[in-house]
């Protein structure tokens, strides 16, 4: 199941249809990139550019917005600037012409590296977990099986906010509260149900036949498991951690109510940059490119492996 | 040592006895591994999202604030359910989001439908602006948000300036205004999702064998038929799906609309969910907002039930 399939099912189009369609489509990409586009651009534009009217699209590029998203500063008078002697970098000098002066690194990039690790971290857990957990499911008699995969699923119905209040008084009792652990554990409490559910779709696609003559080639139920089943899964393994990575990269809810300072990540930081700067458009578009890139990158990439998880329970028979 | 004797000396006797009992002697029985492996995510489950939920229920009925921890606790029975039922404020939250639900909805399905028909046409490179159309139902809602307050700007942002151009009606306040708002909220959330939308569409397509078209064709359907009586019903679930998926998520929206407006100018973007937010982490009525909470869970589950049974009709 995938977008680049070429199974058409409709009959082949006529070749003027097939253009009027592609001439659709593609207009439809182009306007909803723009956005995306825009603020790629905004990035490299100067305070000053960055509200200009009409919009502009031809401009002279600057890193001010990149040096603003990293660093902290202060206004201070000419003389003040003068006296400090010559600037030690590039990014000082630029800083300057603004009649500011650097005082030290934003938090952006603890910011950034918090998400980087409550994101793998909760991955790892989420897909370790649910791996084990399907293959309990599609290889064992499980009691009650059906009902433990749809209490698995059901899980994921609940809406956020009506389990923030619980979570967040149980973290304060435990003290999990503005830690990466807290969120790590949240974060694949969500994942698995997803996890395990994607998983066992694709254990259920192995043939029980090789395990079978593993065992009777006189391997354990679990070496049969680490030698036998996971090689074959490695790609259903990695779908599945995409989707894992990507929700706990993007969530932003659970985050603002969760942390404050420590443990926070880059969704409810970004916002805050605009306080910080004063409307520094330029700061907040290099923040919100350098998060949203590797998101993009990652969906040009691995295209199919998404499709095949975003299509999930649809299309599953 | 010892152990690898053993090992040894058992791997020997698997060997020469049977395939169950060589199975039952060497390592764990597979009861044991099924119940082993699957533990740990129910217990994960157990822990992080029921055991919340059935204490949002208990808290429910009591007077707790979360900000006064040494408070004692009162039981007050339904007092907070009927505080909220009683004072009509949740009704205009609930109306804010069913605007935001119907709106993005009956605009997504047509446009999403609309985009995986000529995509499946089947024109050249179609694969490729089909993942360019993928990029933003994988981002972050909330960096979302906050990007197209810059976009929306009235006097400099890209948005008013192009409906300027083509409307030449002036600056256009979307965030501003309150009666622009709740449709600046909705456009923002079709241009994220309008994607999964198509791509579910695109699901219900493919899945439609030939056969049916050419048994049409020499019914001699015209192009508007085939779509009525073949397109249509096999699509239908799918499409149906995909709105289920989206309206439940709509419903709980939170963090892009949070981003994008925080629920103003006044209470004109104000969702259950931000509502909920506000009364729970702002003005610290944990009890209240709890009962709002089961209130709002009770309203999707229900909701969601009815649709699933107008779904299975569809679909025999």
């Amino acid at each position: 199941m995938s977008a680049a399939s070429t199974a058409y099912s409709v009959g082949e189009a006529s070749p003027r249809v097939k253009w009027i369609a592609g001439i659709l489509v593609i207009a439809y990409a182009l306007v909803a990139l723009i956005p995306l586009v825009w603020i790629f651009l905004t990035g490299f534009k100067s305070p000053p550019d960055s509200i200009a009217y009409p919009p502009e699209v031809l401009f002279t590029p600057t890193l001010e917005g990149y040096v603003n998203l990293f660093t902290t500063r202060s206004r201070q008078t000419p003389e003040y600037i003068n006296s400090l002697g010559p600037p030690q970098s590039w990014y000082d000098a630029l800083v300057r012409e603004r009649n500011m002066v650097i005082t030290g690194p934003s938090r952006f990039i603890d910011r950034y590296q918090n998400s980087v690790i409550i994101g793998f971290g909760s991955t790892f857990l989420a897909v370790f977990l649910g791996t084990l957990a399907a293959y309990g499911f599609s290889r064992f008699k499980v009691p009650l099986k059906d009902d433990l995969m749809f209490f698995i699923l059901s899980t994921r119905m609940m809406p956020p906010i009506a389990v923030a209040i619980p979570i967040f008084l149980m973290y304060r009792q435990l003290g999990l509260s503005d830690t990466a652990l807290g969120l790590i554990l949240l974060y694949t409490a969500v994942n698995l149900s997803l996890s395990v559910w994607l998983l066992k779709g694709f254990i259920d696609e192995i043939p029980r036949e090789y395990e079978e003559a593993a065992l009777v080639d006189g391997y354990t139920r679990l070496q049969a498991f680490v030698k036998v089943v996971l090689p074959q899964m490695r790609a259903g393994i990695a779908a599945t951690a995409i989707f894992c990575l990507i929700f706990s990269w993007n969530e932003y809810a659970f985050a603002l109510l969760l942390t404050s300072g420590e443990a926070q990540t880059a969704p409810p930081f970004i916002p805050l940059i605009i306080g910080e700067g004063g409307l520094d458009w330029p700061a907040v578009a290099a923040g919100t490119t350098l998060f949203l890139l590797p998101v993009v990158i990652f969906t040009v990439l691995l295209r199919n492996q998404l499709l095949r998880g975003i299509t999930f329970g649809a299309v599953r028979k | 040592m010892a152990v690898g004797t053993i090992d040894r000396i058992a791997e020997r006797a698997a060997r020469i006895t049977p395939f169950g009992a060589a199975n039952r002697m060497r390592g764990l029985s597979d009861r044991a591994i099924a119940w082993i492996f699957i533990m740990p995510s129910i217990l994960i489950l157990l822990a992080i999202n029921i055991f919340p939920l059935l204490w949002t229920v208990y808290l429910s009925f009591t007077n707790y604030r979360a900000n006064q921890p040494g408070r004692p606790v009162q039981w007050i029975g339904t007092a907070n359910y009927e505080r909220i039922l009683s004072s009509g404020d949740i009704w205009g939250y609930l109306q804010v989001t069913a605007h935001f639900v119907v709106w993005t909805m009956l605009i997504q399905v047509a446009l999403g439908l609309g985009l995986a028909l000529l995509i499946n046409r089947g024109f050249k490179t179609s694969s490729f602006w089909t993942t360019v159309i993928l990029i933003p139902m994988m981002l972050s809602p909330a960096v979302v948000g906050t990007f197209w307050t810059y976009l929306y700007q009235p006097q400099t942002g890209i948005f008013s300036y192009i409906i300027d151009v083509f409307a030449n009606v002036g600056a256009v306040d979307m965030i501003g205004s309150i009666h622009l708002a709740p449709w600046a909220i909705v456009i923002v959330d079709t241009w994220m999702w309008t994607p999964y939308i198509m791509l579910l569409c695109l699901a219900g397509l493919r899945s439609i064998p030939a056969y049916l078209y050419e048994a049409a064709e020499i019914d001699r359907a015209n192009g508007l038929q085939k779509f009525w009586y073949v397109t249509l019903p096999r699509v239908l679930p799918f499409l149906m799906l995909a709105v289920l998926f989206r309206g439940i998520e709509n419903f709980k929206m939170f963090d892009m609309v949070v981003e994008l407006t925080s629920g103003g100018p006044g209470s004109a973007t104000e969702l259950a969910s931000i509502n909920l937010k506000r009364e729970a982490f702002e003005s610290w009525r944990t009890g209240y907002s709890s009962a709002y909470a089961v209130i709002l869970f009770v309203t999707v589950f229900g909701l969601g039930n009815i649709y699933v049974k107008a779904l299975n009709r569809v679909k025999s």
